[in-house]
């Protein structure tokens, strides 16, 4: 499984950042998102909750790769 | 019984189920028909938002143009002395809240680097050094005083001050502004000398920052050569305004809804890891920036109604926070609740830039709050409290508390 992270899209918001801080960080400059652990081994729930809680709908999980 | 309610004429303000809960009139609004038209006081056929669904669509679709020079975006408020708007009005340099992209991309991102949650964190410790300042004069204090005066409004502007480099002793000029600036039926004359003197002093600010940059944000953007001062003043208004008021009224507001909740305070005086839920409850249930416009670049389907090219269409996030099909008992203040998912900072590309500093804030000055005056309590009957229904943003005009004892 992978995480995917439109930086187009990114509005900056941070809202990946604070519910699931292993999974995601932001760019030092213009706050975009940085994907921390792009492939995921644990911590879905965590990463379901940032896509969710996103509000650029900027970040996808993709189930089928690894 | 869907269809049944009559359309609404003008957008109905008066709360009437009490001072926290939507409207009766929006509340049946939202179970029988989500996406309503309105009429307008001009007497514009628009549309009006309110189920939780509808408007977390329609604020993720920037189809829903926040611009105000495509087409005449409709007033729900009477401004008396205003003409009926006739033709769109001219972008705002700076006011990017009004942009779609690119422009508003441009400008945000200028700015998203300064509020990140890491940047915020960094700045938890200082945030609690400005409460207990701020508390520490509060106790000196005789009882009754007012907690917004002495507390809520203090603390986020002290800290917004700071972060923009705006002196905190010309606070006096940007509060009264602000608070003249957000009047919903305002006299015209006061509310255009308003933002004459708003902008006339952060355009001199913002020169000064460009002479003699120093550390704060308006001095990071005034290096930056591709922003005119024009934008420059534009965005300083936004900031410093979305930057006090908003925090101000969320604590005075959330301090009057928690004494008069007293399980629930003493819930969280019991047990301060619920705290960061209780902010987003709080915010949830408060929702104390209410209504939002946009303007439909075309025909959109939403909720299965068709929003007409060129219609204003309003959302009250107000009745979509206490929308019972996302939230359970949703008129019930329930710190244990899990509300996360609520659309007080909006959503979409407009979603609230400072929402990461506010929940700091907000976790800190309850937090101080709640553990100097223990026994804090409204200091006249809760239905005197003046509410700030005829504010854009909403909230109590004067908290009158009082307590026997402060804790140091
Ligand atoms: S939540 Fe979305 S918009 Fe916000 S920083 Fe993360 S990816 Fe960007």
């Amino acid at each position: 499984m992978r995480i995917s992270a439109d930086r187009e899209r990114c509005i900056g918001s941070g809202m990946c950042a604070l519910v699931a801080p292993d999974l995601f960080d932001q760019d030092e400059n213009d706050g975009r998102v940085r994907l921390l652990a792009p492939k995921l081994h644990s911590g879905l729930s965590a990463a379901r909750e940032a896509v969710d809680a996103c509000p650029a709908m900027a970040l996808e999980i993709d189930e089928s790769r690894d | 019984m869907s269809q049944t309610v009559p359309i609404p004429h003008g957008l109905p303000t008066e709360r009437d189920a009490s001072p926290f809960d939507p409207p009766r009139e929006i509340t049946r609004l939202r179970e029988a028909r989500p996406v309503s038209p309105l009429v307008f006081p001009d007497g514009h056929e628009g549309w009006l938002v309110t189920g939780y669904d509808a408007v977390r669509q329609l604020m993720a679709d920037t189809r829903f143009s926040s611009r105000q020079d495509i087409g005449i975006v409709h007033a729900l408020d009477n401004i008396p002395g205003m003409p009926a708007a006739t033709e769109p009005s001219p972008q705002i340099p700076g006011l990017f809240i009004a942009m779609d992209p690119p422009d508003h991309t441009r400008l945000r991102r200028k700015l998203t680097g300064a509020f990140t949650v890491r940047r915020m964190r960094q700045l938890e410790e200082h945030i609690i050094d400005i409460v207990e300042r701020q508390l520490d004069e509060m106790a000196r204090l005789t009882p009754p005083v007012d907690l917004v005066k002495e507390f809520a409004l203090p603390v986020p502007s002290l800290v917004i001050c700071e972060l923009l480099g705006v002196p905190y002793a010309d606070r006096a000029t940007f509060q009264d502004n602000s608070a003249k600036f957000l009047v919903k039926n305002p006299d015209l004359d006061e509310k255009m000398a308003a933002y004459g003197a708003m902008t006339t002093y952060l355009a001199e600010l913002v020169m000064s920052k460009h002479a003699a940059p120093g550390e704060d944000i308006l001095s990071d953007l005034a290096r930056d050569d591709d922003l005119s001062i024009e934008e420059l003043t534009g965005v300083a208004f936004l900031l410093l305004l979305a930057g006090h008021e908003t925090t101000a009224n969320m604590l005075a507001l959330g301090t009057f809804a928690l004494l008069e909740h007293p399980e629930q305070l003493a819930e969280l005086r019991a047990d301060p890891d619920l705290l960061p839920d209780a902010v987003e409850e709080l915010l949830r249930y408060l929702s104390i920036a209410d209504i939002f416009y946009r303007y439909a670049t075309e025909d959109i389907e939403l909720g299965g109604e068709t929003i007409g090219k060129g219609s204003t269409v309003v959302v009250s996030l107000l009745a979509a926070n206490h929308d019972p099909k996302r939230f359970d008992h949703p008129d019930t203040l329930d710190l244990h609740r899990k509300a996360r998912g609520h659309l007080s900072f909006g959503h979409g590309i407009h979603t609230c830039l400072g929402q990461q500093l506010a929940r700091i804030e907000m976790r800190a000055g309850f937090e101080g709050l709640l553990r100097r005056f223990p026994t804090l309590q409204l200091a006249i009957p809760a239905d005197e409290v003046k509410l700030k229904t005829d504010m854009n943003i909403y909230g109590v005009h004067e908290l009158p508390v009082s307590w026997t004892e402060a804790a140091r």
